[in-house]
């Protein structure tokens, strides 16, 4: 007993009574078709056929002779379809809930391509879709909004709490409380209870397998170093999952260190955070000293999430894989930076992976390599970063 | 003997059903909170929970999402409750218990928590994030400390009740019906299955959420369990009339304990 689904200490299944059939019959269903020929074989046949995969490795030659140091290759996640990683999660798990005879698919979002890649998906399918997003960050990602929408999804837009992505998380676990017969939760990150830490970094750990063969067909050796931005930390646990073993390849995740982490505005769970449990997992969260979880802030509401899936915690915790804190600013001209120099605009968060590689770069020799995960595309983030430049764009 | 097994044996000896009250702490502030508790015992309260506030309460409505963040404004911390508890318990002899989420108890330090229960007075803790599966987080500690753990099913529970009963202390919370507001109908079908499978495993007490303090919800619920629990009906009070909540919390105690 309290040993399902753990890394090391984390993890666990701490839920409500009301969703553990749910979740027992969630993860039977996984346990099931994980493996199973026809799953597998319907899930690739949507990656390529649908989804764009697989992805690039780009090596961005501009940006390795700018930065002076290792190789830089960009694995291209944001050309796949709906522009980001969440699309690879998705379609794995809009398969299984179609296996379990689901009707209704619930999501939270944070930046909303998650909800986006899950209307997406719902559309696909003929499913009913329930897309739950804190207020403030409908505003910020209004565009995302009319994208679900125009996909057939009701956005229920969030007004508990902060507003954000954590209150969506809390709805969309109210909601499913609620609807445990008729609907499945498509968690978009690899956080929360057992199985989903497990499932999300299983249909996100093609990005690493991808990337390794294709750096290994390049370059004829294993990248040094690979980096990722994390918030609950899918992309990331995708990217460096397949290395994990690989002990000489450094894993370095870049979290969002909003205005600075010694100001409270900023969502820098490893830098900042400490144990406890929440959300259905224990794990490292941005709590107060009595447990009360802590108002968060990131200018990408991707990463504006106050905790961190279990398995990033426990490798933070046996120092398998690094953590950064990367600021608005540096992300911001990390953004521009990268539209420049290779004309491509990364979304807010990836943009902190390139701030991430562009400080350990330099510190590396020219026969290193690196990977950058760019987990997605930057269009739904450029009305954002000209106002924080003090530009006013008109629609 | 633990005051809830006294309580629920007195009960049944009386054949009368036990009142449940759920108040949150620090609503709209502790003072007013200890004045809620000792007007409850009053008024005919047989058990008290004590809501402990918490940022994120998940499984809460509305009514006491809205009270848990206004206690939490006022500055409300577990160690402050720990100190009212204490006061309270030279008053009030019946069994009472902290509603709270798990990370409240983690943070806090398990063991420190159990021994602070132990000490002012606390009989009991119910974690409606911490199911069985996970149990192990404060088992021992609660235990050691003479505290039970108050374990909790759902009409969604179905294989898990025999487990869940076999190895619950002091009573079973039922959450009554998944559906927030299921219709009469629906709960009776629910419920006739719920308390027909708890029984077959254990002769613990049961006792049930009432969402609805209706007359015709507590006449229908009663032959059910042992117990009733009346949480939000009282919390939205408290929101309605603030400091002057204390009659009109007392007149529904009275109302609902006059039909069990």
């Amino acid at each position: 007993m309290g040993k399902i689904g753990r890394f090391g200490e984390y993890g666990g299944q701490y839920v409500p009574e009301t969703v553990m059939m749910a979740v027992n019959e969630l993860n039977q269903a996984y346990e099931m078709y994980r493996n199973a020929l026809d799953f597998q074989q319907e899930l690739t046949k949507y990656y390529l056929e649908y989804a764009n995969r697989p992805s690039l490795l780009y090596y961005a030659e501009k940006m390795t002779y700018d930065l002076g140091g290792a190789k830089i290759y960009i694995k291209r996640e944001d050309l796949n379809h709906t522009g980001s990683h969440k699309i690879n999660n998705v379609l794995g798990q809009i398969l299984l809930a179609k296996r379990m005879g689901k009707k209704r698919i619930i999501a939270e979002t944070g930046a909303g391509q998650h909800g986006v890649a899950t209307a997406t998906a719902a559309a696909l399918f003929g499913l009913e879709c329930e897309i739950f997003m804190g207020e403030e960050d409908t505003k910020r990602q209004s565009l995302n909004v009319y994208r679900m929408e125009l996909l057939g999804a009701k956005v229920n837009a969030v007004k508990s709490g902060t507003k954000t992505l954590k209150d969506a998380v809390n709805e969309a676990m109210r909601d499913w409380v609620n609807n445990i017969d008729t609907t499945y939760y498509l968690i978009g990150s690899a956080m929360g209870p057992h199985p989903y830490p497990t499932m999300v970094r299983d249909f996100q750990k093609i990005i690493g397998e991808e990337a390794k063969r294709q750096h290994l067909e390049l370059e004829g050796k294993l990248p040094d170093c690979v980096v990722a931005c994390v918030g609950g930390g899918s992309n990331a646990i995708g990217m460096f999952y397949d290395f994990i073993p690989d002990k000489q390849v450094r894993l370095i995740g870049a979290e969002a260190a909003g205005k600075g982490v010694d100001t409270t505005l900023h969502a820098a769970t490893l830098t900042k955070g400490s144990t406890g449990i929440f959300h259905g997992m224990k794990s490292i969260f941005l709590q107060n000293e009595e447990g009360q979880i802590d108002e968060v802030y990131s200018i990408s509401a991707g990463l504006d999430y106050p905790g961190i899936g279990p398995e990033h915690a426990n490798l933070y915790h046996t120092g398998r894989a690094e953590y950064l804190a990367i600021t608005d600013e540096q992300a911001v001209e990390a953004f521009e930076y990268l539209s420049r120099i290779e004309g491509i605009i990364p979304a807010i968060e990836s943009a902190h992976a390139v701030a991430a590689a562009r400080k350990i770069a330099p510190t590396m020799s020219n026969d290193q390599s690196m990977i950058i995960c760019l987990s997605g595309r930057g269009d739904k983030d450029v009305y954002q970063v000209a106002r924080y430049r003090g530009i006013t764009i008109h629609e | 003997m633990n005051r809830i097994d006294h309580t629920f044996e007195q009960l049944k000896q009386q054949e009368q059903k036990a009142l449940i009250t759920f108040v949150t702490c620090g609503d709209p502030d502790l003072e007013m909170t200890e004045k809620l508790v000792i007007e409850m015992e009053r008024s005919g309260a047989d058990i008290i929970e004590l809501g402990i506030p918490f940022s994120d309460p998940i499984a809460e409505g509305p009514v006491i999402q809205q009270a848990s963040l206004r206690a939490l404004k006022n500055g409300t911390t577990l160690v402050k409750i720990f100190e009212m508890v204490k006061r309270l318990r030279k008053q009030v002899q019946i069994p009472l218990l902290m509603m709270m989420y798990i990370n409240t108890i983690f943070r806090f330090g398990t063991q420190r928590f159990f021994n602070l229960c132990k000490e002012c007075g606390i009989d009991g803790v119910i974690v409606p994030d911490m199911p069985f599966e996970e149990q192990d987080e404060v088992q021992a500690y609660a235990e050691q400390a003479g505290v039970y753990s108050i374990s909790l099913v759902a009409p969604t529970s179905q294989q898990r009740i025999q487990m869940i009963a076999q190895q619950s202390k002091g009573f079973l919370y039922c959450i009554s019906s998944a559906k927030e507001t299921g219709a009469c109908q629906e709960f009776s079908t629910d419920s006739d299955v719920l308390f027909h499978t708890i029984n077959q495993y254990s002769t613990i007490p049961t006792a049930i959420e009432l969402d609805v303090s209706s007359s015709e919800q507590v006449q229908k619920i009663k032959q059910y369990c042992d117990g009733v629990i009346v949480g939000s009906a009282i919390v939205e009070k408290v929101a309605e009339y603030g400091k002057d909540a204390i009659a009109p919390v007392s007149e529904l105690i009275r109302r609902l304990k006059a039909e069990l």
